[in-house]
Parts: structure tokens; sequence; C-alpha cells
């Protein structure tokens, strides 16, 4: 069982383009913040935020996801962060610095805590994403249940911090939040390549694809597997950390259980989980969609947003399993003279 | 301390509840074992079901013929689903079909939204409560409780005294031996997407004694059956049938004891824990 498709064995995306062309994206996502101005320059930038936190989110996902690890359970993660972020800041005052290290720190233990038997007992395939779904939903009922100092179903609101400033990681000015949530996005692009580039990436591979073959040639399967989703996990707890700063409102439902989890995955199907950019294009997509149809339809069609996306996924999972990034990519690199030859570099 | 009185009600309560959640198992379980795919969409199905039986008794249907017509719509359903989204991807990844029908769950789930709001809708029943022994016991929920048995009982000799049936037990058992045998594949799945289909039709006219409807209703009963169904064991009916009892006890019982939440969450570890130990399932022989 490898995944939605057999995965592309080159790496794709930035890594085999030209380097003067990163650069110039790079540059354009920097100076972008500066041109966007006005009431609509400021939803433009809440767009771009929530894009760039949920394709680092998805990104996370996907190092997982990628290796055959699907897991339906990452809301267990997110909302593991941005709870613990929020609550330690909230009653203790501590700063979103350290909070964001305590979520790390937390959310490590416990994916190592589900993954290690996860592992030694050889959950895979739809078991371990049953399992994990079950781990997403237990995070949910607890915070519901924990209603005293959680706030239960009704969420949580970030204590406002006296003045704005880096202690308490909250501001007024949308554009730092922006920098911020960019830098996140890079660094997760950092950890794929850096991943990509390892003896890692070839053992979870390998693993991926048959387990006994793989221990067999002497790769410690088990470590592999819990390196792999300790990383993943930490990784959505930070984006949990980032999102609850930014929104400064934690919700159990939006933050944990089996719905999120499954936006995440289907943000990254749509785009492709084995491409370096699938995941954000997907996230892209999604968010635009969504809101292109809120704007459309105001609050008069509740609903037909996601009908659609529900109806693109399907369509998508059959007739282009690799995601619209990673099926061009792929579509690109099988004619890439005449059609793409940026792409080859 | 709790009174015992309250213990003995919540574990008859567990009972009359493991008959429902079995009826939901056995149904998801019937097709994740003929077709090894998980629909994660099976609960959302039983959710338009009991739309239609609440929007037909609102248009004065006697409620036999409601939920005779929902059980017809299940079946349908069932048959849609397998033709237009599981039939496709029938050769790809356990994952890519798992995430399919992922994606109709939220497409049913939203557009349930979009038509019929977000209200919570019920069909009211004047139906008697009787007393025994200080335990109160709603006609509610013993009447949906013993058809869902007998329900159970026909899927029984359904599969082991007809023809279709037996078809369906042999894909299960070893899907290309099957082929070898000529017989036709397809058609079994597609038999069994409809009797799949109509087990959920009849658990959603048997929710609608109990449950007010609305587009979120999966989500309360749909990780749960499919837990119920990998802990029973994969395409395992009498695995499945033990584990709604386990499971519907432990959520009544601990339901009462600490919270609604917290039976769910001991619920779900338990079936975290038993993955580990067991993972063919709380009858499989340990290996």
């Amino acid at each position: 069982m490898t995944g939605i498709a057999a995965p592309d064995r080159r790496p794709a995306g930035p890594g085999t383009a030209p380097r003067a062309l990163v650069a110039a994206a790079g540059a354009a996502l920097l100076v972008l913040p500066l041109l966007l101005t006005g009431g609509l320059g400021q939803y433009a930038l809440h767009v771009l935020i929530q894009i760039f936190v949920w394709a680092f989110i998805g990104q996370a996902w996907s190092l997982m996801g990628r290796f055959g690890l699907v897991s339906l359970g990452h809301g267990a993660f997110l909302g593991l962060g941005a709870y613990t972020d929020a609550l330690l800041w909230n009653f203790f005052g501590l700063t979103p610095w350290l909070g964001a290290a305590a979520a790390v720190a937390l959310t490590g233990v416990f994916a190592a805590v589900v993954a290690y038997p996860c592992s030694r007992f050889r959950v895979v395939g739809h078991y371990f994403a049953l399992v994990t779904l079950a781990v997403g939903e237990v995070v949910r009922l607890l915070i519901i249940a924990e209603r005293d100092w959680t706030g239960g179903s009704l969420g949580l609101t970030l204590r406002p911090a006296r003045t704005d400033g880096l202690v308490a990681l909250q501001f007024a000015d949308k554009r730092v939040f922006y920098y911020g949530a960019l830098a996140l996005w890079a660094g997760g692009l950092w950890v794929w390549r850096r991943l990509d580039r390892s003896m890692a990436r070839a053992a979870m591979e390998a693993i991926g694809e048959d387990e006994t073959a793989a221990a067999s040639v002497g790769i410690h399967v088990t470590r592999f597997k819990i390196g792999v989703t300790v990383l993943s996990a930490t990784l959505t707890a930070l984006g949990g950390v980032a999102y609850a700063q930014y929104i400064t409102y934690v919700n159990p439902e939006t933050l944990a259980g089996i719905g999120v989890s499954l936006r995440i995955v289907f943000a990254v199907v749509l785009g492709g989980m084995y491409a370096l950019l699938g995941p954000t294009v997907g996230t892209a997509l999604t968010i635009a969609l969504s809101e292109s149809l809120r704007i459309a339809f105001g609050l008069r069609f509740i609903g037909m947003a996601e009908t659609i996306y529900g109806l693109l996924l399907v369509l998508f999972i059959i007739f282009l399993p690799a995601g619209i990034y990673g099926g061009l990519a792929r579509l690109l690199a099988r004619r890439p003279a005449a059609v793409a030859p940026a792409v080859q570099g | 301390m709790i009174d015992p009185i309250f213990l003995v009600e919540a574990a008859v309560n567990g009972v009359l509840l493991g008959g429902i959640l079995a009826l939901l198992a056995l149904g998801l379980n019937l097709i994740f074992g003929v077709i090894d795919i998980v629909w994660i969409v099976y609960v959302d199905l039983v959710m338009v079901c009991m739309y239609a039986i609440y929007f037909a008794h609102v248009h004065g249907w006697p409620f036999w013929l409601a939920a005779l017509g929902a059980v017809g719509l299940g079946a349908l359903l069932g048959i849609a689903v397998h033709v237009l989204v599981i039939s496709p991807i029938l050769g790809s990844p356990p994952i890519n079909q798992l995430l399919a029908t992922g994606g109709l769950l939220f497409f049913i789930q939203s557009f349930a939204t979009f038509l019929w709001t977000t209200d919570h809708r019920s069909v009211r029943f004047a139906l008697p409560t009787f007393e025994v022994g200080g335990i109160f016991l709603p006609a509610t929920r013993l009447i949906p409780f013993g058809i869902s048995i007998l329900a159970m009982l026909a899927l029984y000799l359904f599969l082991t005294r007809t023809f279709a049936g037996t078809a369906i037990r042999a894909v299960a058992q070893d899907r290309e031996a099957m082929a070898l045998m000529g017989a036709n594949p397809r058609r079994v799945y597609v038999t069994t997407s409809a009797v799949g289909g109509l087990m959920a039709g009849l658990a959603g006219a048997l929710l609608v004694f109990q449950y007010s409807v609305h587009p979120f209703f999966g989500g309360q009963f749909g990780p749960l059956t499919f837990m119920i169904c990998v802990l029973g064991g994969l395409g395992n009916m009498v695995g499945a049938f033990v584990a709604s009892f386990i499971m519907s006890e432990i959520i009544s019982i601990a339901g009462v004891l600490w919270s609604t939440e917290m039976g769910y969450v001991i619920a779900f570890v338990v079936f975290i824990v038993v993955m580990f130990i067991r993972p063919g399932g709380i009858l499989a022989r340990p290996e």
C-alpha cells in the first residue's frame, strides 16, 4: 500500500526549478503586503495568512502521508498545540514562545506514545487511518469534557495582551502575521527538502512499500516511523499555535476531531502530496474556492461552497489521484522539451 | 455514590443502544467485508434516509410507509455510491477509496445543510413508557431494538440461506477464487451495496424514534460505527455484533458515572488499545 498514487521518484517543484525563479517568487511574496493596502488589502492579507498557515499544516501532514502513513487524526496534534499555547497564556501568562515550545514538546511525546504501538504492532493502512481517527476524536472529546478550563465546545478566546508585541505575539497589524506565516511556510518547505534529501526518505519509502523487506535489509522500521510521526505531529502543533495566535480564538470543532483532520487531508490530496508545492496549491485552492463562493453567495446559500468542494474532492480522487499540482507536474515532466522547459531546469 | 439502580438502568439502556449500533455496524461491515472499503459516508446515508422519513411524515404519510420508502431509498443510495464512486476506483490503493467516500461525506453533509439548514428536526411519537422494577423503558427504545434484532436475524438468514447471500459470503472469503469459479464479483458488489444501503435505510427509520436529524448527524454515530466494525474484525459479523454491545455498554455506563464525552473517550481508548493487542478484532485468535 503506497498511498494516493505511485510516488514520483524525482523531486518535483522548485527543487528542480531555476534559482532565479525561486528568488523572484520569494521577492514577490516579501513585497506583496506593501502593495496590499486599504480594506480589500487587509482582506487579501487575511486570506494569504490562512493559506500559509494551513499549507504549512498540510505539508506537515504529507511528511507522513506520502510514505503510506495516512493519518486521519492530525486534528489531535493541531488541537493539542493550539490549546496548550492558549491555556498557558490565559492562565499563567506564559509567553507564546515558551507556550509553543511546551506545545511542541507535549505533542511530540503524545505522538511518540501513539506511534510506538502503531509501528510495534504493525497497525498500517486503513487500520492506521482509523486508529488515528479515534485519537483525533479522543482529543476533541477531552477538550469538550474538560469544559471548566477549556471552555468546552464554546471555545476559548486568548486573553488580549496589554500591549502589542513580540512577547505576547499579538499584533494589530496583519502584516506582521503575514511575514510570520510566510516564514513558517518557508520553514515547512525547508524541512520537506531536508527530509527529501536524507537517508530517512529512502528508508521511509522502502518501509511504505514493504515493511518486512525493509526490515530485512537493516532498516530500523520502528525508529523511522516514530521519527517521521513525531516530526509531522510537532510541526502540526506549531501550525496550531500559529493559528491560535492569529485568530486569538480556539474551538474544539475547528481545531480537533474528524472534521479538521479530513480537511487537512483533502487539501493535500487535492494539491498532491508527493510534490513539494502540492499541499500549498491544494490549500490555496480550497481556501480560494470557499472564500469566493462565500463572497458570491453570501449567507444565502450556506453549505453550497462545501458541497462543491466535496464534489470536487470525489472527482479528483477518481480522475486525478496525484492531485492538481502533482498531476500537472507529472504531465509536464512527460513532455518536458515541448511544454515546460522551466520545470526541467 | 451513585444509586445502583442508575447503573442497572444505564446497562439496560446500553443494551438497547447496542441493538441499533449493531444494525449500523452490520450494514457497514457487510460492505467492509465484501468490497474491503470503509464507507466513511455510511452514517450520512442513514441521515439522508432520516430526512426522507421526516419529510414524508410532515406530508402526512403513515409512518410504516415512510419507513418502507426510506429502506428503498437506502438501497438506491447504496447502489449509487457503489456505481458512481467506488467502482471507478476499485483498483486504487485502499486509502484513496477511503478518502473518496470521505469526500462524499463532505458533499452530503454540506448539501444537506444547503437544502435543509442546520435545524434539528424530529418526528414525535406518542408512545408509552413502561416501568419495570424502577427502571423506565420507553417504547421509543424498545420498538427499534426489537425490529433491529429481527432485521439482523433476517440478514443472517439471507446470508446463509439464499444463493445471493452465499455468493456474498464466498466473495468475502476469497475474491480471486470467486472470479476463477466463474462468479461475477461485480454483481455481488452491487448486491452487497444495495443490502448495505437497505440496512442504512432501516437504521434511519429506527433512529428517528429517538434522535432528531440534522446535517451533522453522521458525526454522532459515524466514527463509533466504523470503530465497532474494526473492533469486531473486518467483515466478521458476529464480532461486530458483540463489539456493538461492548461499546454501547461502555458509553452508557461511563456516561452515567462521568459524562457523555468521557463515555465516548473511554470507548475510543478501548478501541485504540484493542487495535494494538488484537488487530484482527476481539474474536480473532491471538497470533
